[in-house]
């Protein structure tokens, strides 16, 4: 299993956490680890008034694949003591599935947890995965950030609410 | 020369796909094949301020230069998560 993956398959954050938990940790900071923190996200049956059916997801692959692994080194460089993974899912998913998985670890929770909410509000900025919403009525294209990964700004948001 | 682009989520279903090769001049940037695909298909260009382009699967910038074979991408705001 690899530490950042974009997949049709169904997500295993017990899987992935497993994974993270093996990758060796920098013997510089030596200690066991400490904490886990994982995130999961799900497709949520409503969203701005619409009953949700299903979305539908999308990636432009080898870049989304690029794009989580530039976020786990801006993860790990922000908090040298963590290791992170994050899998992406694509195609149908139906509502209660979980659409991403983050797992983190480190010696101290603070910096598991930081380092697991900076991932996912930067896997919102710059990953480039798009999802289409089918919903009672009809069907639409949901769109957020303007992809730039070298918008420090958008860096600066994702760390403050990490920290917040 | 010949490049290859990719349009991905709103933008594949305004143009009707997803993957279409183009011929553009030697020494084509970015922008030079933006402005051939909009004055084909006028309706991609409500992107033009927010979307995000990568050639052969990084990000770039419109300035940038474009070789023959490249593969380049446009890209709507994403919505992952």
């Amino acid at each position: 299993m690899a530490q950042v993956a974009v997949t049709s398959e169904p997500l295993d954050v017990h899987a992935l956490t497993r994974e993270v938990l093996r990758l060796k940790p920098d013997t510089t900071y030596g200690g066991a680890d400490g904490a886990i923190a994982t995130f999961t996200g799900l497709v949520r049956d409503h969203n701005q008034g619409r009953r949700v059916r299903f979305l539908e997801y999308e990636a432009y692959v080898p870049l989304a694949v690029r794009a989580l692994s530039l976020i786990v080194d801006e993860a790990q460089t922000a908090w040298p003591t963590v290791r992170l993974g994050i899998h992406h899912r694509i195609g149908r998913l139906d509502i209660g599935e979980a659409s991403v998985i983050i797992a983190a670890t480190s010696p101290h929770r603070g910096d598991a947890f930081a380092a697991c909410r900076y991932a996912i509000e930067r896997v919102k900025q710059i990953v480039p995965i798009w999802k289409r919403e089918h919903f009672e009525g009809g069907e639409v294209w949901l769109e957020g950030a303007t992809a730039d990964p070298e918008d420090e700004a958008a860096k600066q948001v994702a760390h403050r609410i990490a920290c917040a | 020369m010949r490049v290859t682009v990719r349009l991905f989520a709103r933008l594949r279903d305004l143009a009707g796909t997803g993957e279409l090769t183009r011929e553009v001049p030697d020494s084509a940037t970015v922008h030079t094949l933006w402005r051939s695909l909009t004055a084909e298909m006028p309706s991609l260009a409500q992107y033009e301020g927010t979307m995000s382009v990568a050639v052969n699967a990084e990000y770039a910038r419109m300035t940038a230069v474009v070789h023959d074979g490249d593969e380049v991408a446009f890209m709507p705001p994403v919505s992952g998560g």
